[in-house]
């Protein structure tokens, strides 16, 4: 058999895929994989559904919106394996932090720092008649969008009428903000990392701050190709869940920055990428970093699992912002791309304990806690919202409730009704 | 009689774009602008106001386009046409020749098909002439290294130069290996050795 081709995009979250190539795991788990370096979200979809590419890293929000029918080009997709928690963070130009601390020294000060100060500074634009402040994030079904969408919404702020959101690559993300054509952004590391180092920019939000261990990227593959390659596709799980599982463990850290460092990965310094991945996140340059040691997480927690509740959190964020304008049920759909019986038989095969449910309730956990598994408990990690909401996938019906004024009143009436 | 399509190239390569532009010009279209490299597409496109934009696959930018297709251009789903979707032998095409393209107006398929037919034909024309260089480059390499190994041999063991080379050729065919793979172990041995 040829080798499968594999994409990534170089950010920090492709370091599973990166150790699985470099440390052997392929080998070990007998499959030959090539690992194709993408400089598009939108090359991926199409080199994935065009067969060009046998899987690849994806946005864990992606082979949904693929399969809903509302990305263009698009094919049915499944995911059998989440390749990690959290790694985002949102980043405000130096400037813009200065307004920012002006408007509300407080609230600021606060980690995650609020957006009510950002909300001050754009009323005083508004007054002033001054242009609208630019964020970016990286794709229109990106996490990125939903938890800047979610951090904004969450201070009062319209991300559609009161900031002018765009999508700008992740390697344009610095030079961006360093020419000021934008004025903040959310995006992987390690781009927020290097906008620090270089004295441009200022985290004021972690993707784990806004929402602890939530969904990041996937490795997804063509509805078509699990169908027709069962034994193959589930040789390409275990191996990555092999890597994902060496590459979470702290001792192992600076040998992932060092192999994501070379230019065939992503190409930054090695001590860039080594902060966060050992869980030391420099907020402003000169200022000592803070200790977030689940800022990366490969495999603990149930990292791993494709987790039914993380795909219709991402589902009700496009139903909220109005990408998905059909009513599908929501259920239905998350299930049929969200392949949690995958995941099983390939961590069965490994000796991975998977969690007999395939759902949890998201915003609920403050600490560790546990869940029956095949083989033995699995350990979780907490899951809460920094605004304090919860999130219960079993009772979609009444958080659906939330959204009415979010959708033409007929769609929402046809939601309901398929989602009851 | 229609009005002649507005093109608009995005590529990380000047040759290719001027490829790509003159195909364009002679199948009857205006080419308004060609971006090589930069990341104002934003800008570019409201002024410039293509109805199609063929873009290299290997430009990051394309996400940024898309979303723009989304918002700003058409806020309708789904905005962005890959020209048919239903066409999926071009997709396939275009995406192996690492080319896509972007309608902006409600151009019917059979319009815009040609500019994509032109801009892939380009697009492996390109890939060709690339390979070519390289396998050029390569030849003239490998010609320079077995001189040199012919020269050590001729050198070493005072043979003439048909001599050496029947030689060498002898132990490529001996160990099964490529001539030039065995004159560059033999250039590496006596860089050692000498």
């Amino acid at each position: 058999m040829k080798p499968l081709r594999v994409g990534f995009i170089p950010l920090s979250d492709c370091a599973v895929l990166a150790v699985a190539q470099e440390k052997g795991f392929f080998r070990r788990h007998e499959i030959e994989v090539t690992l194709s370096r993408e400089v598009s979200w939108a090359n991926v979809r199409d080199k994935v559904a065009t067969g060009d590419l046998d899987a690849a890293q994806m946005l864990a929000g992606m082979p949904l919106a693929a399969t809903a029918g509302i990305d263009p080009f698009a094919e049915p997709m499944v995911t059998g394996l989440s390749l990690g928690l959290n790694g985002n963070a949102i980043t405000v130009s130096t400037s813009l932090w200065a307004r920012m601390q002006e408007a509300d020294a407080d609230s600021v000060m606060r980690r995650p720092a609020s957006a009510v100060a950002l909300r001050r500074v754009i009323d005083d634009d508004r007054r002033q008649r001054r242009p609208m402040l630019r964020f970016a994030m990286v794709y229109p079904f990106s996490t990125h969008n939903y938890e800047l969408r979610y951090w904004l919404a969450a201070a009062g702020i319209d991300p559609d009428n009161d900031v002018r959101l765009s999508v700008v690559p992740p390697i344009r993300m610095v030079e961006m903000l360093g020419r000021v054509a934008v004025d903040g952004f959310c995006v992987g590391e390690p781009w927020s990392s290097l906008a620090v180092s270089r004295g441009l920019g200022r985290i004021v939000a972690t993707k784990y701050d806004i929402w602890n261990n939530s969904p990041e990227k996937v490795l997804a593959v063509k509805r078509r190709f699990a169908e027709q390659n069962p034994e193959v596709h589930r040789a390409l799980l275990r191996a990555v869940l092999d890597a994902a599982r060496w590459a979470d463990l702290p001792e192992n850290r600076g040998e992932v920055a060092r192999i994501l460092a070379a230019e065939a990965y992503i190409g930054v310094p090695e001590p860039v990428l080594a902060a966060t991945l050992d869980g030391r996140v420099v907020l402003a340059r000169d200022e000592a970093p803070v200790s977030i040691p689940d800022f990366h997480v490969f495999h603990r927690y149930g990292a791993n699992v494709p987790w039914i509740s993380h795909a219709l959190w991402l589902l009700v964020q496009m139903l909220r912002w109005g990408q998905l304008t059909s009513a599908p049920n929501l259920m239905k759909l998350a299930r049929s791309v969200y392949r949690v019986d995958l995941y099983r038989a390939a961590a069965l095969e490994l000796g991975v304990s998977a969690p007999d449910a395939d759902l949890k309730s998201e915003g609920v956990h403050g600490g560790p806690w546990s869940l029956p598994g095949t083989a033995g408990p699995v350990e979780m990690g907490p899951d809460l919202f920094f605004d304090g909401r919860e999130f219960h996938p079993t009772e979609l019906a009444s958080y659906l409730m939330s959204l009415q004024g979010n959708l033409p009143q007929r769609s929402f009436e046809a939601l309901l009704e398929a989602n009851s | 009689m229609q009005s002649r399509l507005r093109v608009m190239i995005v590529d990380e390569k000047a040759e290719r774009a001027a490829l790509i532009e003159s195909g364009l010009i002679e199948a009857g279209c205006e080419v308004v602008g060609c971006l090589i490299g930069q990341s104002d597409l934003e800008s570019k496109v409201s002024s410039l106001q293509p109805d199609v934009i063929v873009i290299d696959m290997e430009c990051p930018d394309r996400d940024t386009l898309e979303d723009m297709f989304r918002t700003t251009l058409h806020r309708q789903h789904p905005t962005v046409m890959f020209v048919d979707r239903s066409d999926s032998e071009s997709i396939r095409a275009a995406v192996q020749a690492g080319v896509s393209a972007y309608v902006v107006g409600g151009l019917s398929p059979e319009r815009v098909r040609p500019i994509l037919e032109v801009a892939i034909a380009r697009f492996q024309e390109f890939q060709t002439l690339r390979r070519e260089l390289d396998d050029a480059k390569s030849n003239l390499e490998e010609r320079k290294v077995v001189e040199r190994a012919k020269g050590i041999l001729m050198k070493r063991r005072g043979m003439a130069e048909d001599e050496a080379f029947r030689l060498l050729r002898k132990m490529a065919m001996d160990r099964k290996i490529r001539l030039a793979a065995l004159a560059r172990e033999i250039v590496a041995a006596a860089e050692v050795l000498l």
